[in-house]
């Protein structure tokens, strides 16, 4: 996990495409420039970067049912329920569930656990483009490379 | 319940619009002002009752590439006809 950098997410376990669910594990660093503000003194992940983090989990599922062809944007998130403070070396395990694989959208919910006590959850909503240009996708199919996506969810 | 009652709770529940100003001659963008993201909700609980995929992706591509007018796919009733027909293809 890399917050000033938008990597939230350390390893892809797992991608069930019949039940719809993928699983994701992270661990919060122990040291990052996001805790010199985020407050200075009591070094906590904001909680905008765990709705971020289900975000990504969200986007890999969602990327993964179309073997890459398409690049899900965050457009809504509802039911946002942050529940627990969240300190440095945390482990993070992430569930994304496609509720609804849309024309051109997606639905989905997602939550956060460590060592099985609930963090947050959300239902996050997708508008799925196309990628800007063919470096973009490979970038991010690289990184889900990266991730231990599996390779039948990638592109051939 | 007509298909036309079913979605037009829908986008009242959906949208907070009152269900009396929801005709079908109303223009879902225009006379009722729904935007695009409030669609997707819309869309999400029309897929789910009526148990069909809503081509939303091709319809605003036909739209935007000006090979159909908006009224085709955005007036209510033309909308619930549109239902109807993917409802029937899926039977």
């Amino acid at each position: 996990m890399h917050l000033e950098y938008f990597q939230m997410i350390d390893r892809i376990i797992s991608v069930d495409l019949n039940s719809g669910i993928l699983v994701a594990q992270s661990k919060v660093p122990e040291q990052s420039s996001v805790f010199e503000g985020h407050f200075p003194g009591l070094p906590l992940v904001p909680g905008v970067l765990l709705i971020e983090t289900m975000a990504q989990a969200c986007g890999f599922l969602i990327m993964s049912k179309s073997k890459f062809a398409a690049m899900p944007f965050l457009v809504g998130v509802k039911e946002g329920k942050l529940r627990t403070f969240v300190e440095p070396e945390t482990p993070l395990e992430i569930e994304a569930v496609m509720e609804h694989d849309g024309s051109g959208f997606a639905m989905t919910k997602a939550s956060i656990k460590s060592d099985g006590k609930r963090i947050c959850n959300a239902q996050l909503t997708f508008k799925t483009m196309n990628f800007p240009d063919p470096a973009f996708a490979k970038m991010i199919v690289d990184r889900a490379k990266e991730l231990n996506m599996p390779s039948e969810h990638l592109p051939a | 319940m007509s298909t036309f009652d079913k979605v037009a709770d829908i986008i009242s529940e959906t949208s907070e619009i009152p269900r009396g100003e929801i005709t079908p001659d109303s223009h879902t963008i225009d006379d009722l002002g729904i935007d695009s993201l409030d669609f997707l909700d819309i869309v999400f609980a029309v897929d789910k009752e009526f148990g069909i995929k809503i081509p939303l992706e091709a319809w605003t591509q036909e739209v935007n590439d000006g090979k159909a007018a908006t009224e085709e796919y955005f007036v209510m009733k033309n909308l619930c006809g549109k239902i109807d027909d993917l409802v029937a293809d899926k039977a």
